[in-house]
């Protein structure tokens, strides 16, 4: 995986950074990336956008047109940038607490609108820079910081929410298999449409620690062992089902464009003289 | 050619902004100020504008500010409730320092209040409704011609400065319908951002080399820089480095009070020789003004002190009026908000403040203000 072309992309200056050890949002930065370089998106023409949270540090380290905005909100200003300027690609990194609590209205309606952003959740289960508290995907009797006798919510399915909201890309991977997590965002960048990944990620030290996982390779064989390839998926039981997830591409369609609808069904319109 | 037109407040705002220049919308429906956003959506097409209904107040103004930095002009619309939502992403473009236009069609509060009737209580939010210290503008038009003006002012200090202007009118105005005289675009002075000048690897969006208000390049054209709503250096990512944090918060503040001369706008009528002034605005400014003709009428010498810009508040321009004038009466649809500040502003001279103020959902009437002018005045 190694790739010396992604360097061009960092702001080397800004390293290292402020992760954790062990924490996997490197690894994720990383593949995204990777599929930029795949892709060979103009950095000029690039924009990263995020909110706030661990996540939310990822565009100050990439060389490109880059904002980092408030809690949950980053969707409402990648709508305003993309929607602004179509020719900019923009990728939009959130947090589970991020994406899913604070800012699940901005989430469900950017899928509704299929308008076309890259939205990678980096899903770490956790509130991890505010101190360990549970979110919206902390599994149930997992412990956290405000979940203190173990977690009693169940936690959202990001595929399905994002599904049934109505994202034409749809995929989850994980941050251990790293092949697998390139493809997906490779795709999902040039998918034309909303796209949702959700990578399951690490948190050694807000999440693993209270969860006896304080070591990275811990959570990362947490995080290896619970998925399962979409195929198989379909052939295990229910009860081989239990604690795991899929992973791969789940929703991959055309649907309208946002940017492109107004273009055509508005702007042109106008330009005829229509009404 | 001057144009004579029949519109409403609100149609003043969108036929302003579309003149000045905005090509972005981004809001959310909330009454009383939603004729502005179906105008947009209406107008903006015919220019090559966007317009998006976004899924909340919150969206609404983060999408404004989205389109800005790609280098649109941007502008959103609300009234109270949603001009509270709208706070957290207010001190955003504070922060990042970015232009964005923001009308707020003030109606009665707290919490959903009065959602069709008028009020004036909203001044203190705008000044101080986002967390943190800064400063921004905030303009107070009392008729439809103004508001027609001040939109396209709001535009030109958001451009200039790189700041969050605020354009607050209420219910009254926005409704009305009035004579509006519209000139030519090209009668109007129109702003724009300055863009930088120097190379992409020499630009810091934050650099103060070059003046206070440093040019913004907009995103994707060669410029690639960074915006944080944390504090930051100027290069524009993020510092706790109390010496730089210092520097930050003190510029914010200056690029708008060191230039306030260039926008201290207000309108005196009958001061030179009152014994006392009515400070009103907005809608009330309306009544004041028949009041204080009407007070003179009666002999008593009676002006009127109108705030246009309200934030910075022309705290100067009332401790000059109080070396005069015996007595200032301030007259607004609220419960004292503005009355805070007069008192501010003449602490130390022997002009006393009064105050006439209602939050039922009525506008205060020209014989209301005659009578209070009567009952201090003691005639």
């Amino acid at each position: 995986m190694y790739n010396e072309n992604i360097f061009h992309y960092l702001r080397t200056n800004k390293l290292p950074h402020i992760w954790c050890p062990g924490c996997a949002h490197g690894i994720i930065t990383a593949s995204i990336l990777r599929g930029i370089d795949k892709l060979k998106l103009d950095k000029n023409k690039t924009s990263v956008i995020s909110g706030i949270g661990c996540s939310g540090r990822t565009p100050g380290y990439l060389d490109m047109n880059t904002l980092h905005t408030t809690h949950g909100r980053s969707l409402t200003f990648a709508t305003g940038i993309k929607f602004a300027n179509p020719k900019l690609t923009v990728i939009d990194v959130m947090g589970d607490g991020d994406a899913l609590a604070i800012g699940g209205n901005h989430f469900i309606h950017a899928c509704r609108r299929n308008i076309d952003i890259t939205a990678i959740i980096f899903n770490n289960n956790i509130y991890g820079m505010t101190g360990g508290q549970y979110s919206p995907t902390t599994p149930v009797n997992a412990y956290a910081s405000t979940a203190p006798y173990g977690n009693v919510e169940p936690p959202f399915d990001i595929v399905k929410l994002a599904t049934g909201a109505g994202a034409t890309f749809v995929a989850r991977g994980d941050a251990f298999h790293v092949a697998l997590m390139d493809k997906i965002i490779e795709q999902a960048i040039s998918h034309k449409g909303f796209s949702v990944v959700e990578i399951m990620a690490t948190c050694p030290t807000q999440f693993g620690r209270r969860n006896k996982m304080k070591e990275p390779y811990q959570m990362l064989d947490f995080v290896a062992n619970m998925a399962v390839s979409i195929k198989k998926w379909n052939e295990i039981s229910e009860e081989e089902k239990e604690g795991k997830f899929p992973v791969g591409v789940f929703v991959d369609e055309t649907r309208s464009e946002y940017c492109e609808s107004y273009e055509e069904n508005i702007l042109k319109k106008v330009q005829r003289g229509e009404k | 050619m001057t144009k004579i037109e029949l519109l409403s407040g609100n149609d003043a705002v969108v036929k302003a902004a579309i003149t000045a220049g905005c090509k972005f919308y981004g809001g959310y429906p909330i009454t009383p100020s939603s004729e502005i956003a179906e105008g947009m959506a209406k107008e903006l097409p015919q220019v090559n504008g966007k317009f998006i209904q976004m899924e909340d107040e919150i969206a609404g103004i983060g999408a404004s500010i989205g389109a800005s930095l790609t280098g649109a002009k941007a502008m959103t619309a609300t009234s109270g409730p949603g001009f509270s939502l709208k706070q957290e992403h207010i001190g955003y473009a504070i922060m990042g320092e970015i232009p964005l236009v923001i009308v707020n069609v003030m109606r009665g509060g707290p919490s959903t209040g009065m959602p069709t009737y008028p009020a004036q209580s909203d001044v203190m939010q705008a000044r101080w409704g986002t967390h943190g210290d800064h400063e921004l503008i905030v303009l107070t038009p009392c008729s439809v011609q103004e508001i027609f003006k001040l939109t396209i002012e709001a535009f030109n200090l958001s451009e200039k400065y790189r700041v969050p202007v605020i354009l607050l009118t209420d219910e009254i105005i926005a409704h009305m319908r009035e004579k509006v005289e519209i000139e030519a675009r090209s009668e109007y002075k129109i702003i724009d951002r300055a863009k930088p000048t120097v190379e992409p690897e020499n630009y810091n969006p934050f650099d103060t080399k070059h003046g206070m208000v440093p040019p913004l390049a907009p995103y994707g054209e060669g410029y690639r820089f960074h915006i944080t709503g944390l504090t930051h250096d100027h290069t524009g990512f993020p510092t706790s480095n109390p010496d730089l944090v210092e520097k930050l918060q003190e510029r914010l503040r200056d690029k708008i009070l060191d230039n306030k001369k260039y926008f201290n706008w207000y309108e005196e009528r009958m001061v030179d020789d009152a014994d006392i002034v009515v400070v009103a605005y907005g809608a009330t400014a309306r009544s004041a003004m028949r009041a204080i003709k009407d007070a003179r009428l009666n002999n008593i010498k009676a002006g009127l002190y109108r705030p246009i810009t309200m934030w910075p508040f022309g705290y100067e321009n009332i401790k000059k009026i109080a070396k005069t004038a015996k007595m200032i009466l301030v007259v607004e649809m609220n419960l004292g908000q503005v009355k805070g500040e007069v008192e501010r502003a003449v602490a130390g001279t022997k002009c006393k403040v009064k105050f006439l103020g209602k939050a039922n959902g009525e506008l205060i009437t020209p014989a209301e203000i005659g009578t209070k002018i009567m009952e201090v005045m003691n005639v």
